[in-house]
């Protein structure tokens, strides 16, 4: 198992890298000393109540959304299938916006991520009414388009019929998706949620394989496939909409990361679903360093990034597959 | 003791019915053709027999609980679906999927079960092989394998030869063949009623919305029979090279 090796060390030293870049010019040591010891002072302050936080929650929503990614193209055995699809990243924004539109977030430090999670939940119960507990893998993704058709439209109307061009703004910067200023109470806030998620998509590796042979020949082999389904949908929801709640949206991981690890782990879905998981974590911690060391002064988006790595990443993969024989 | 029992199966789909009063009991040892034209139902009833339909009469098979269903019986889609490149060895591991229990690893058992199945149908030189790399009839030799190592008593298969060349066709018929001959139970559904002929030791026909006939093949496959389900003429004979069959004109 070397891979996992690698994977741990790679996440754990940009875990480290992540802690110790920002503003404050400080040695490393003396970051670390400040962040154990604590001393109360002004560098304990920015250690734990700035930089802890984010590189939390980089770890956090990158393992997220590689793990989820990697379960969702297990089940709809489709390689470009990706965790937004279900309709959850596109509800949690339009919550977010909402709450920025009507002044809500402004009102207390909570009221965007809540206002998002609930979205969140509205989405998936949309979703498990028109998808159902029967039906195929093709109603989830029909039912998951619809969801996010319906949640972008009126995430436009409200950017549309927005009197206050402030807010316009505000919604667009959060929709290209951030880690910067958030504080413990984010990490508090998404924590319980991820928890669960990732309970429910952990256990879906035995299920994922055997759905290798197809729907019918995994419920022949003792597969309950809606429970599957459930954990799949709830796992993703999960951990999807409370990452999109603190951080906005966040695109390509999931899609990405389980694609490039998929030959190292001999394509099996059940592996895949750890080293996504790890892999996830390792390219937003990156993705998040990158954004402070590249233009510090613009705030550049997290997720502008993810995405600028993530196509020119995707499109060498699409021309490597044509190039391989069938 | 029968290995599987279905008494008076319907199964509708919609406001249409497929098939209705459907009976009858599998032994070990028996390697059974079901046959009938396009529509007849031949997968609709293998579903329901194993559960993965929804049916009304009764089939031993569906009556038991997931898990022990599993051990029972092994099921061969017809879609013959592998989505990921896998090594061979681990798809026809998967086979094992039922006999492992949660969150536990493989035991010895369960390797040596694979490495028969393997050798079984001669996948040696394929093991450390990506699955979806394999020709049409490799794969399907590799499904065979994948479903031996859930080392189940009966094993049913849809259309398992449909798309493969002559060779690959009679082969896999004398494989099914020889597995009957070792007691286990084999279902195959066909349109090749030459094939069934030959290596069948029963035939189950299904046509119109009923069982139209159960026995051998030779007390069976009649002139009239064939004419009524299937609307074509045929020749149908024991000879010295053993049982010949050959459609030969649309009746109807």
């Amino acid at each position: 198992m070397r891979l996992t090796a690698v994977l741990i060390m790679g996440t754990i030293t940009l875990f480290v890298t992540s802690l110790l870049i920002g503003p404050a010019a400080v040695g490393p040591g003396e970051s670390i000393a400040a962040l154990v010891g604590g001393d109360a002072g002004a560098l304990t302050l920015v250690m734990r109540e700035i930089r802890l936080p984010r590189a939390l929650l980089a770890l956090m929503i990158g393992a997220s959304l590689g793990l989820a990614g990697a379960a969702m193209q297990g089940y709809l055995r489709n390689p470009l299938a990706e965790p937004g699809l279900i309709g959850v990243s596109g509800s949690a924004a339009l919550g977010a916006v909402l709450a920025i539109q009507t002044g809500l977030a402004a009102s207390f430090v909570l009221g965007l991520p809540l206002a998002a999670l609930i979205s969140a939940l509205a989405g998936v119960a949309l979703l498990l009414l028109l998808a159902g507990p029967h039906g195929s893998s093709l109603t989830l993704i029909l039912a998951g388009i619809a969801i996010s058709a319906l949640a972008a439209a009126l995430t436009s109307l409200v950017l549309n019929l927005s009197p206050n061009p402030f807010a316009a703004n505000e919604i667009v910067f959060w929709l290209m998706g951030s880690l910067a200023d958030r504080s413990m109470t984010h990490v508090w806030l998404a924590l319980p949620f991820m928890l669960v998620g990732l309970f429910c998509l952990a256990g879906l590796g035995r299920g994922l394989d055997a759905l290798t042979l197809g729907e019918d020949a995994a419920a022949a082999m003792g597969i309950r496939l809606m429970h599957i389904r459930y954990l799949l949908i709830f796992g993703t929801a999960a951990v999807v909409g409370a990452g999109t709640a603190v951080a906005g949206a966040i695109g390509f991981v999931g899609l990405v990361v389980p694609h490039i690890l998929r030959p190292l782990v001999g394509a099996r879905p059940s592996l895949l679903l750890w080293a996504s998981a790890l892999g996830g974590a390792i390219m937003l911690l990156a993705a998040d360093i990158a954004v402070r060391v590249i233009l510090p002064s613009k705030d550049l988006k997290l997720g502008v990034l993810t995405a600028l790595l993530g196509a020119p990443l995707f499109l060498h993969l699409i021309v490597k597959t044509r190039r391989e024989p069938e | 003791m029968s290995v599987l029992t279905v008494e008076n199966m319907k199964v509708s789909r919609g406001p249409c019915e497929v098939f209705r009063n459907v009976g009858f009991k599998l032994y070990a040892g028996e390697l059974v053709g079901l046959v009938g034209p396009n529509g007849a139902g031949k997968t609709t009833l293998m579903r329901a027999c194993l559960g993965l339909l929804k049916s009304k009469g009764y089939s031993s098979l569906a009556a038991l609980p997931e898990s022990e269903r599993a051990k029972t019986a092994a099921w061969m889609p017809q879609s013959r679906e592998i989505a990921w490149p896998v090594t061979v060895e681990t798809l026809v591991g998967l086979g094992r999927t039922p006999h492992i229990p949660l969150g536990q690893k493989m035991t010895p058992a369960d390797r040596i079960l694979i490495d028969r199945a393997i050798d079984y149908m001669e996948l040696q030189t394929f093991r450390r092989r990506s699955a979806t790399r394999l020709s049409g009839g490799e794969q399907a030799r590799v499904l065979i394998a994948r479903a031996l190592a859930q080392d189940t008593p009966l094993l049913l298969a849809d259309e398992p030869i449909a798309g493969l060349d002559p060779a690959h066709q009679i082969s896999t018929m004398k494989i099914f063949s020889r597995l009957a001959q070792e007691g286990r139970t084999i279902v195959v559904s066909l349109h090749d009623l030459g094939l069934a002929a030959r290596h069948c030791t029963r035939l189950i026909m299904l046509g119109q919305g009923r069982l139209a006939a159960d026995g051998s093949p030779s007390d069976i496959l009649t002139a009239e029979r064939i004419a009524q389900v299937f609307g074509i003429s045929a020749f149908f004979e024991k000879t010295s090279k053993g049982p010949v069959f050959q459609a030969l004109e649309v009746t109807s």
